[in-house]
């Protein structure tokens, strides 16, 4: 930087000028724009009373919960994003691939017998098999949608596991954008070989018949239904686990010391190689589960579900800071309400445009997220 | 750098020859393969005639995309990934800006009614402002940092043009807008249908070529798109003149000094955020010229928001990693290869091997085509996969792309080395006997080596290309 400045300092002096004229105001103009939504929201919630607390309310419960199944796929991107240094294009497909494995056998539990078991195992794929039809719920079906949650994991798991050992191990040293580029034939070959299995249609995973309560909300009433609560429970459950395996296990603790420096890690004795195997299993099992729980909230199923959500899993961990766990979770219940709640300002299709602009915002602000410096912790 | 020095124009006229050789030579061997696979399924001349148009034209846009793709990634090492972005917004501009204004009665929107070049100007000046817009910020952000913005403002793109909000907007009393979910219709009278398609000599060329041929039927439409593709590739032509320029310009230089290390190329004193700027810019105009182009030839002057999904962006970026990265021949080349080959390359395949041999039906799901192995057949697996081709394509689509990044990340063409002087090296450092006076010169223009390896007598030329 001293030669910099005494070669070019004409440039550098303009340079940081333009920069500093460019960021403050910047920065300045957005906290302004928050708090001007911020103060609009307030108002027409308590003063002028256009906007309803159960409306809000139902709008925030939809954003929590797309956010803590964001926030779970978030979790496995930023554990591979941090240790492996690469953003996984794929990462949205093995979305999709865990919520088709896992939904085939919830399927193969629930109907056995019904139907012919190779078109239950592809989810219907063959026609003439419903989720509707076969009553599914956790309620009604419970086994089968703890077994397909839990084999969705696992066999996400298995998968980014394969993947790795085909195709990223011989890279590891490539650097990111190569592996980058990699993944996106990887995103693309998955894809279709899941549309190929699978076939491209969209289709009704649940049955009809979910319980659902009814919380109270200052003017009226907010639905929260069975599956709702499933979500909430195996999100919170799930990302306990993770912080427990990261705080108190020493594989946690190698792989926050490869996060942070991967070539003092090595140097101390720590297994890489095992670490990143162990990283994939963990980030491809939650990615896994997130895929099923997805379906299992929005109650259809297409091969792309996976592709479409990934750049929303892509803003919640960079807005959450890549590395940072909490921050992923943090971060997907940030977006999951910014698309929920944006609706109160602007047009829906505009939802997840604004997702997206929170991103660029962040990255342009903050680079390094909200939980900056605190790599997967 | 100009031709005028009599003992570098033979050397330089090679180098041309060679690249010109190698794009034609593709071409050429991919055009005989469609025609030799045609004749041998016994398909109709028309249809091998109207295969082969069509796919010029997807050629030539592809090319452009790849070319100004190449400035970007290939130069100046600019990882964007939102390519559909700039082309919806040229597309759009282009259509909004020639659009006849709307009927005051009308209930959709119409456009500027202006000349068809001013939308394209306009098209230009949109996407290159759209550039700037996204490139201000984001320029200095890391490569990956850099990738997902551009790639979620192309989403913010396509939303907006999706979005039902400006599906009609009163301006200055014109109706304007971007049709929503369903998109615009051009459907007015180009300057194409009136001086070329209803023209008479264009009819007169029709009738010359339906009456030597002999086919039944006219060969009408399939001419016009044949026209249109050589206006295409005259384009393409131009495109490649002005980036080789650019490559080989000190502008170039600098360019591909930040591509190689923007810290360095600082420290001698350059404004390296300006030039990404600059370099982003004419990419990104170039990109918007390359989405008009593909709204009114691909698409028949109509346009519609899922045209511009994200997959279209890596298409091209398989195109540009094929042919190589930071060559301008091999990003041509890449275009009509990936085009060629791996997009319709197997849906040609499959049309003809169906015009050749009866299938079985093939079966519903790939349970149905498992089974058979079950009994040791494998037919019915091997006409599922063919009656899917087209999802199948894709898959072999993406194990290609992993297969390069990991055999041959730097593509077919990327291997080339080139110097960064501004002079020709050549006779001043290697003024020996033998590259003086061996004047038929190929051995050393293709792979001449001064000792230093810094010198490489073709890249003074031919410094366009890198790896």
């Amino acid at each position: 930087m001293v030669i910099t400045s005494v070669l070019a300092r004409g440039q550098t002096v303009a340079r940081s000028g333009l920069s500093t004229a460019v960021e403050k105001p910047l920065e300045t103009v957005l906290a302004v724009v928050g708090l001007l939504i911020a103060g609009d929201f307030v108002v027409a919630l308590l003063v002028t009373g256009g906007l309803g607390f159960a409306e809000v309310g139902q709008l925030a419960k939809n954003g929590l919960m797309r956010g803590l199944v964001i926030g779970l796929a978030g979790v496995g991107l930023s554990m591979t994003y941090s240790i492996l240094n690469f953003a996984n294009f794929s990462h949205g497909d093995y979305i999709t691939f865990g919520a088709f494995a896992g939904w085939g056998v919830t399927y193969l539990v629930a109907g056995f017998g019904e139907a012919d078991w190779t078109n239950l195992l592809l989810v219907g794929a063959g026609g003439g098999v419903y989720g509707a039809q076969l009553g599914i719920s956790i309620t009604g079906t419970p086994l089968a949608v703890v077994v397909g949650l839990v084999l969705a994991g696992a066999t996400t798991a298995g998968l980014a596991l394969l993947v790795d050992r085909g195709i990223y191990k011989s890279m590891r040293d490539a650097g990111g954008i190569p592996l980058l580029i990699t993944s996106v034939g990887v995103a693309f070959a998955l894809r279709y070989v899941i549309a190929l299995s699978y076939n491209q249609s969209v289709r009704g995973t649940t049955s009809t018949d979910i319980p659902t309560y009814q919380l109270p909300a200052i003017d009226g009433t907010i639905g929260v239904n069975a599956h709702d609560l499933v979500v909430l429970a195996s999100a919170v459950a799930l990302m306990l686990g993770v912080h427990f395996l990261l705080q108190r296990t020493k594989l946690g603790k190698a792989m926050r010391a490869m996060a942070d420096n991967e070539d003092l890690a090595l140097v101390t004795g720590i297994p890489t190689e095992r670490v990143v195997t162990w990283t994939w299993v963990v980030g491809g099992a939650l990615t896994g589960v997130s895929g099923f729980l997805l379906v299992l909230w929005r109650e259809t199923i297409n091969f792309r579900i996976g592709w479409v959500l990934l750049l929303l899993v892509f803003s919640a961990v960079i807005l959450g800071g890549i590395g940072s766990i909490y921050g992923a979770i943090f971060g997907g219940v940030i977006i999951g309400l910014t698309l929920e709640l944006s609706q109160i300002w602007i047009p829906t299709d505009f939802a997840r445009a604004s997702a997206f602009a929170l991103m660029i915002v962040i990255l342009l602000v903050r680079p390094k997220g909200l939980f900056a410096g605190r790599s997967t912790a | 750098m100009s031709s005028g020095e009599p003992a570098e124009a033979d050397p330089l006229d090679r180098l041309r020859d060679s690249d010109v050789t190698l794009i034609v030579g593709g071409l050429a061997a991919l055009y005989l393969a469609y025609v030799l696979v045609g004749i041998v399924a016994g398909l109709s001349p028309r249809g091998i005639f109207a295969t082969i148009t069509q796919l010029t034209l997807l050629i030539t846009i592809y090319a452009m995309l790849t070319l100004a793709l190449n400035l970007h990634w290939g130069y100046t090492g600019l990882f964007n990934i939102g390519i559909v972005g700039f082309m919806a917004v040229g597309g759009y501009t282009f259509l909004m800006v020639t659009m006849p204004v709307a009927e005051p009665a009308a209930r959709s929107a119409g456009g500027l009614g202006l000349p068809f070049v001013v939308g394209l100007v306009g098209a230009v000046v949109a996407a290159a402002l759209l550039g700037f817009v996204v490139g201000l910020p984001s320029l200095r952000l890391r490569a990956d940092y850099l990738a997902i913005t551009t790639i979620a403002m192309s989403e913010i793109v396509r939303y907006f043009y999706q979005s039902n909000a400006f599906q009609e907007v009163e301006l200055g009393g014109i109706l304007l807008g971007t049709g929503g979910g369903s998109g615009l219709v051009g459907g007015y009278t180009t300057p194409f249908d009136t001086y070329v398609y209803d023209a008479g000599w264009f009819e007169g060329v029709v009738e010359f070529v339906d009456t030597t041929f002999q086919i039944s039927g006219t060969l009408g439409p399939n001419i016009e798109t044949l026209f249109d593709a050589l206006v295409l590739v005259v384009v393409v032509v131009g495109f490649y003149w002005l980036l080789k320029r650019t490559g080989e310009s000190p502008f170039g230089r600098v360019l591909k000094a930040i591509r190689e290390d923007e810290d360095v190329a600082g420290a001698l004193g350059k404004d390296t955020g300006r030039f990404k700027m600059k370099s982003f810019m004419l990419g990104c105009a170039l990109m918007g010229l390359a989405g008009a182009l593909y709204v009114f030839f691909q698409l028949g002057n109509t346009v519609n928001p899922t045209v511009f999904r994200p997959r279209l962006t890596f298409f091209v970026w398989v195109a540009l990693i094929l042919g190589g990265a930071g060559s301008n021949t091999g990003s041509v080349l890449g275009a009509a290869l990936f085009v060629g080959v791996l997009f319709r390359g197997p849906l040609y395949l499959k049309n003809a091997i169906e015009n050749l041999v009866e299938f079985p039906d093939a079966p519903d799901t790939v349970a149905g085509g498992l089974s058979g192995f079950l009994s040791l057949d494998p037919v019915p697996f091997i006409a599922f996969l063919f009656d899917n081709m087209g999802s199948l394509r894709i898959i072999l689509l993406g194990v290609v792309l992993i297969v390069l990044m990991k055999r041959r990340p730097q593509g077919l063409l990327g291997h080339r080395t080139e110097t960064a002087a501004a002079v020709p090296l050549v006779p001043v450092e290697t003024a020996t006997p033998s590259s003086v006076a061996g004047s038929d010169g190929a051995e050393a223009t293709d792979g001449g080596r001064v000792d230093t390896g810094q010198v490489d007598n073709e890249g003074v030329d031919g410094g366009g290309e890198g790896s």
